[in-house]
């Protein structure tokens, strides 16, 4: 900078003014702010009602936590890893291991079974089949969801349990030697059946959401791949299912949220293990959930250790309920981040 | 291998609305067809019914006859999957398939085909894409997302598609309308070469370029709004634009229209 043209000394730099009213700047040309009120009101309660769900969340889990902990620290056993609970007299000890893996099981094997059949059936109703068709089976589908699940549980004891029997017992005598499918009880209470109650039950949901997303799909996309000569299903391959994924993965998740925590179907339809049985990881074995071993000792909960423990329980399945949301909510988005 | 096509007494209907009625036409093979007209004419829906993109509307059907080489679409038999097929389609509004990255988006018509040679499919995209005007902007970055291009360049991703299958006929639906001159004269070069092969339909707003690109050009025209739209008159593009037989087509042309 030449030192012959001093720059005027500037001693200070006051804010720059907000008008508190629009003004002209310049030739009669209004570049003043726009008021912002609305967009203040909407940022304050749009932000408040986050932060209000954040702090819920966070207070139901402080306050599990806390009636957790004080059982936790008394067990005598590996909390995770262990499958015995014993939670009666001063002597703990109590594990989730067993809880974890008939919940997890389940839940899995209704997802193996629901998702393909919604998605199926979420294509069938828009893709395929006319409109004055696909209306009223949707709302046949939809009502299905509105079924209580003391009725699913009802129906999954006394007719599905009895029905699916020969289907269990062919499999178990021709797959047997794989752990997983090895007989042993009586497979019409056992984890399969439990698990083709929890897809029916999950079923709605997934299918429901997986209709909306595929009736959406742009149609100058559709449009685009019969223009190339694509058949039905190549349009739904290069057109509608991308569009459609992530909605459907969110759909599975919150049918897998609802399935992990199922509780009354659940109960009825499996019977228990008998105590200190070995573990087996069979779809053909009984057991308990989280959610079916909570709720069938509820009434017992007298001392404030016992009531820690089953706490304890309930916040795997909180914690394992919120991995997977957010495991789907990565797989969601991972697809459209990318363009 | 380019296809003639003869167009008969073809009435077109959205459910019931009649939206062009009446259009008798006949498209040479290796020649360019221009449709001109004010907007709502039925020029997008008269071209959508030659390659049978009209039906996929609800409630929307075709009378009459659309004979490719003799061969009736509509005719009892014809598989709709197989004209499209043949006769390819660019549409007004770019329309790239979002999932898919540039290649694939000009692979996805041969791989329909059942193509699967990689290196038939790569000479393909090239060939595709340097037609198309494309290939230099894009040759670096195959593996990326098609809608991540700019408008032009996605119109430009479109034609490449098109005309990856070397469909027998090229429909053009305004083709140009997102693109900028320097794009549009490209595209019109594309469209002088490719007329060597192929048989080209476009629909242009833009009087130029139907005297530019195509040997003939046909003009619609509707009575009032709700009316079917009619063909008032079709010849070479010379005639059209010079010696017009109808007054409303010299009205138009001259923009003197309405
Ligand atoms: N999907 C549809 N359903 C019902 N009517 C339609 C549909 N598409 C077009 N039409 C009607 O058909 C008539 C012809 O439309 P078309 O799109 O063919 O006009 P166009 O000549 O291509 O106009 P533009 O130059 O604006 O593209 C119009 O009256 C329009 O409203
Ligand atoms: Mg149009």
């Amino acid at each position: 900078m030449s030192t012959r043209s001093p720059v005027p000394q500037v001693t200070s730099h006051p804010a720059r003014p907000r008008p508190a009213a629009p003004q002209p700047t310049g030739h009669g040309v209004q570049l003043a702010e726009i008021s912002q009120a609305g967009d203040r009101t909407f940022r304050f309660l749009a932000g408040g009602s986050g932060v209000l769900i954040i702090a819920l969340v966070a207070f139901v889990g402080i306050f599990l936590l806390a009636l957790a902990l004080p059982s936790l620290l008394q067990d005598r056993d590996n909390f995770l890893f262990s499958r015995s609970w014993t939670v009666v007299g001063d002597e703990l000890r109590f594990g989730i291991a067993g809880l974890l893996w008939t919940t997890v099981l389940s839940s899995v094997v209704a997802m193996i079974i629901a998702v393909p059949v919604a998605i199926g059936v979420a294509l069938f109703l828009t893709q395929y089949l006319p409109r004055r068709f696909s209306g009223p089976l949707s709302f046949v589908i939809d009502l299905l969801a509105a079924v209580p699940s003391i009725i699913f549980g009802l129906w999954g004891l006394t007719v599905l349990g009895p029905f699916l029997r020969p289907v269990g017992l062919w499999v178990s005598g021709h797959l047997g030697f794989i752990p997983l499918f090895r007989a042993e009880i009586d497979p019409s209470s056992s984890v399969f059946v439990a698990s083709v109650v929890l897809a029916i039950m999950i079923l709605p949901i997934i299918t429901a959401i997986s209709r909306d997303v595929f009736t959406q799909t742009p149609r100058d996309q559709i449009e685009a791949a019969l223009a190339l000569g694509a058949t039905r299903w190549e349009v739904i391959r290069s057109a509608v299912l991308p569009y459609g994924r992530s909605g459907v993965v969110s759909a599975s998740m919150l049918g897998l949220g609802r399935a992990l925590g199922e509780t009354v179907a659940v109960l009825i339809i499996l019977s228990q293990a008998a105590p200190g049985s070995a573990f087996t990881p069979s779809i053909f074995a009984g057991g308990e959930t989280f959610a079916s071993k909570i709720a069938n000792n509820a009434s017992e909960f007298d001392t404030p250790s016992k009531t820690g423990a089953f706490i304890a329980a309930g916040l795997v399945l909180f914690v394992v309920t919120f991995v997977v949301n957010a495991l789907a909510r990565i797989v969601a988005t991972r697809g459209t981040a990318r363009s | 291998m380019a296809k003639r096509i003869d167009v008969s007494n073809v009435d077109i209907y959205y459910g019931a609305f009649h939206a062009v009625q009446d259009v008798s036409m006949t498209v040479e093979p290796r020649t360019v067809t221009a449709f001109i007209g004010p907007s709502g004419c039925g020029k997008s829906t008269l071209l959508r019914t030659l390659n049978r993109m009209h039906e996929v509307i609800p409630g929307a059907h075709v009378k009459g006859r659309v004979q490719l080489d003799g061969t009736d679409l509509y005719g009892a038999g014809v598989d709709p999957v197989a004209v499209r097929r043949v006769v390819g389609m660019v549409f007004q509004r770019p329309n790239p398939f979002p999932s898919m990255s540039i290649y694939d988006n000009v692979a996805a018509g041969l791989r329909l085909n059942g193509v699967k040679n990689k290196g038939v499919l790569n000479e393909a995209v090239e060939r595709s894409l340097v037609a198309a005007n494309l290939w230099n902007e894009v040759k670096d970055r195959l593996g990326k997302a098609g809608i991540g291009l700019s408008g032009g360049q996605q119109q430009r991703l479109c034609i490449a598609r098109a005309i990856a299958v070397e469909p027998q006929v090229l429909l053009m639906d305004e083709p140009c309308s997102a693109l900028d001159p320097i794009s549009t004269l490209a595209i019109e070069d594309l469209i002088g070469e490719l007329k060597e092969q192929f048989t080209v339909v476009i629909v242009t707003h833009n009087m130029q370029q139907a005297a530019r690109v195509s040997d003939q050009t046909a003009f619609f025209n509707l009575a009032a709004q709700g009316k079917p739209g009619k063909l008032i008159e079709i010849g070479s593009t010379e005639t059209i634009f010079s010696n017009p037989t109808q007054k409303a087509t010299e009205d138009y042309i001259t923009g003197r229209f309405g």
